[in-house]
């Protein structure tokens, strides 16, 4: 199966209260043109919501932005959605971080840091690309 | 843009149900737990979420949810959620979050199960 890229938008949000909510909505156009059903949809809005939110917070970078690509891969009909959440920032170290539990959350004073385990559970693929460069995560859903 | 999370309460023999409307997002979620730790003071130990106009939420919303279950379980209380969306649903069991407060399928299901 060959996966061209049929069709490419990309977003570039200011570092502004919400603006998940723009890229959550490109997404959910992007993914009913291509006739993704409604609960699909609803999962990659809420990973493009996760993934713009751990940009917007943490990546310190200096432009203050976070470019969201989204990508209609397939050979002549649609496939897939790719979606890739790029920020310039400081990066992070993906294999560093410790897998969130409720049972350890409950103990703890922090309860955040959920955010890549609900795009892991939520996307069919997931590759996080960071370094000084900053940070890319790729996340795709089958159509 | 922005949205903001509306929340009522419904209080009830021994269980006060809270809507919500909206994005749980950080001021969402605080909202939440305004209302929450209210009728926790008032003296209600079982405490219904329906999220029924609720479609979308954050992790950041979701981690203060987390803080008000944790608050339940220190009163032995009970907190459940119910009219969820498939995806909020999915979102819920991925955290492991519906361990520690159940998921019902609609007001009626939940009432009668949290009031038992």
């Amino acid at each position: 199966m060959s996966e061209g890229v049929l069709r490419e938008v990309t977003l570039a949000l200011p570092m502004a209260p919400q603006m998940e909510l723009e890229a959550s909505k490109t997404a959910t156009a992007i993914a009913e043109s291509i006739r993704m059903s409604p609960d699909r949809i609803d999962e990659v809005r809420m990973a493009v919501v996760e993934a713009c939110i751990n940009a917007l917070e943490h990546s310190q970078a200096p432009d203050r932005e976070v470019f969201v690509t989204f990508q209609v891969l397939g050979d002549i009909d649609p496939e897939k959605l790719r979606i890739l959440v790029h920020d310039n920032g400081v990066g992070f170290s993906p294999e560093g971080r410790e897998e969130p539990t409720m049972a350890g959350k409950l103990k703890a004073v922090r309860k955040r840091g959920w955010g890549l385990k609900i795009i892991q559970g939520l996307m069919d693929e997931v590759e996080i690309r960071s370094g000084a460069e900053g940070t890319t995560v790729v996340m795709s859903k089958m159509r | 843009m922005t949205e903001s999370l509306n929340v009522t309460v419904d209080r009830r023999e021994g269980l006060a149900v809270i809507y919500t409307e909206g994005y749980i997002n950080n001021q969402g979620g605080e909202e939440i737990a305004k209302e929450a730790y209210k009728l926790l003071d008032e003296g209600y130990k079982a405490l219904l979420l329906n999220l029924a106009g609720t479609k979308i939420v954050n992790s950041i919303g979701i981690s203060i949810l987390i803080e008000i279950i944790e608050k339940m379980l220190e009163i032995d209380g009970k907190l459940g959620f119910c009219c969820l969306t498939p995806t909020i649903e999915k979102t819920f069991h991925i955290m492991g979050l519906a361990q520690y407060a159940p998921i019902f399928p609609n007001e009626e299901a939940a009432a009668a199960e949290m009031r038992a």
